[in-house]
């Protein structure tokens, strides 16, 4: 567990960083120990402001996802999805690696740092076998 | 809390709009400038008996400003709250405190949007907003958003009741149906369920049928307390009960994407107005996305959780059907520019006062209208009624 730097940055600054180093990380709520994400300087279960970084497990859950349709010539149709992880909190995020119409509502997926048009960014992989 | 008392204590007297559809040569304050005077001449007042002011925008976050300052007149009452297009709904209750209170005598709640013509490009606005109101946990993965939410959205009702592509494209194909009674309304081709399943994809399920239209257009309502709308030139819709919930910003954000804060603002609404869903003579809900139409009847209680899909089949939201919704055609067929919400109160105080041509509901006397803002994140409902109600 990494503790909340009180050098003067705010958490958005905070996780950018954990992401350029090649860490996803979310926050757990030392008070209530609910996992929070995305980050918060307050907990938003129970406004405590002790929220530490953490690493998440990386298992995942698609909650739900869509097929954005685009032009060939721009890169082809792709995928968002938004993930439950373990530790209860969801993110919006994509399911690489396949046919954006094949990601299905709770297939099981793994996190992982990826290179987005605009820097680094989470991204998901399915767990070989997974049933949606 | 109770505000019950403001139930009835304040009316809706005068509805406007201009340049719906296409208004070529037009900027967005020159159409709220002309929705404006239509709507305070409909009441028989002029705009120097208003003295109150409620509008936003989607691009000029001082807005307000710049429309007191175009009308010239001097508020001793302002709501510039942006909570997206049921903002214009959420501007109600808060009026109707500042009447009573005495704070002031005659509202304007306006809005105008040139969003279709504008020579300023919208790409141009999507850019300048990912900057001016960015989304960090959601931009690196390009939602086309609002559609790839609401889409997300009904991906999970699809999948946890068994909603089927067909009862979305059914919201779709009943708008229409009324849009085709609608001299008004910009899109008025017949439209069939085939037609919504083959239309051009956005973001999957939802095809571009699924999402409303980009027009022009300004619109704007005044409202005054009850016993002066009495003596007004308009029969007055009177404001029995209204709510506004907001949860959440980004639908990654939103607890369960079934769900929607419409079950607080409805429940406060009809608690209020002190009627149930089964009353209302006619509905306006705002659906800029075909699954919105579905979850406010369930969130709103005309139906229970999951079974919007079969409550809108074989017809039953379009004209004569079992509950007359979206009846100018929604922002679907209708109009929606930007922000559709002051257009669902219009179309709603027209059909109290039976002034909906080809359209209009028999005796209608009770009105719902709901208002959405956001990605699903404000909600916000107005019961409205004639004076036979009160
Ligand atoms: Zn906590």
């Amino acid at each position: 567990m990494t503790e909340v730097s009180a050098a003067g940055q705010g958490v958005e600054r905070q996780y950018a960083t954990h992401l350029a180093q090649g860490r996803f990380m979310i926050q757990q709520c030392a008070a209530c120990a609910r996992h929070v994400f995305p980050p918060r300087e307050l907990c938003p279960h129970c406004d405590e402001d002790q929220l530490a970084w953490v690493a998440p497990s990386g298992q995942g859950t698609v909650y739900s996802t869509t097929t954005v349709a685009r032009k060939a010539e721009a890169g082809g149709d792709y995928n968002v999805a938004l993930i439950d992880l373990a530790e209860g909190v969801r993110l919006m995020t994509c399911v690489a690696g396949m046919d954006p119409a094949t990601v299905c509502i709770g297939m099981a997926v793994r996190t992982q740092v990826g290179e987005g048009k605009d820097g680094p960014r989470v991204v998901c992989v399915a767990i070989a076998g997974s049933q949606g | 809390m109770n505000y019950r008392h403001l139930r009835g204590k304040t009316a809706i007297v005068g509805v406007g709009h201009a340049g719906l559809g296409e208004a070529p040569g037009y900027n967005d304050m020159e159409l709220l400038t002309r929705a404006a005077h239509a709507a305070v001449k409909d009441a028989g007042l002029r705009m120097q008996d208003i003295d109150g002011i409620a509008t936003s925008s989607v691009s000029a976050s001082m807005w307000l400003m710049s429309v007191v300052e175009t009308l010239g007149v001097r508020p001793t009452y302002i709501d510039g709250t942006c909570l997206g297009g049921s903002s214009f709904m959420s501007y109600i209750l808060a009026a109707a405190h500042a009447l009573e209170s005495g704070q002031c005598n005659a509202v304007l709640v306006c809005y105008g949007s040139a969003q279709r013509t504008s020579a300023l490009g919208r790409g141009v606005i999507t850019n300048a907003r990912k900057v001016l109101d960015p989304q960090p946990y959601e931009a690196p993965y390009e939602p086309m958003n609002p559609p790839s939410s609401y889409a997300l959205a009904a991906r999970r009702h699809m999948h946890e009741f068994g909603t089927r592509r067909e009862h979305l494209a059914e919201v779709a194909v009943a708008a229409r149906a009324w849009a085709r009674l609608n001299p008004e309304a910009y899109s008025r081709d017949p439209l069939t369920i085939e037609d919504v399943l083959a239309a051009r994809r956005v973001s999957d399920p939802l095809t571009v049928r699924d999402c409303c239209l980009v027009t022009d257009g300004g619109g704007a309502f005044v409202m005054t307390r009850a016993d002066r709308a009495a003596a007004l030139k308009q029969k007055p819709a009177y404001i029995l009960g209204s709510a506004t919930a907001v949860w959440n910003r980004q639908i990654s954000c939103m607890d369960d994407l079934t769900v929607t804060a419409a079950r607080q603002s409805g429940a406060l609404a009809f608690d209020m107005a002190g009627c149930k869903p089964a009353d209302m003579d006619v509905v306006q809900l705002y659906d800029a996305f075909t699954i919105n139409t579905i979850l406010f009847l369930e969130d709103l209680g005309f139906c229970a959780k999951g079974e919007g899909g079969a409550f809108v089949s074989g017809g039953a939201i379009a004209p004569g059907g079992r509950l007359a919704v979206n009846t100018n055609g929604g922002g679907l067929s209708c109009v929606h520019p930007g922000m559709y919400g002051v257009f669902l109160v219009i179309e709603a105080v027209r059909q109290l006062r039976g002034q909906a041509g080809a359209r209009q509901v028999a005796d209608a006397h009770l009105a719902l209208a709901h208002g959405n803002g956001g990605t699903l994140s404000s909600q916000s409902t107005v019961i409205l009624g004639t004076a036979d109600t009160l």
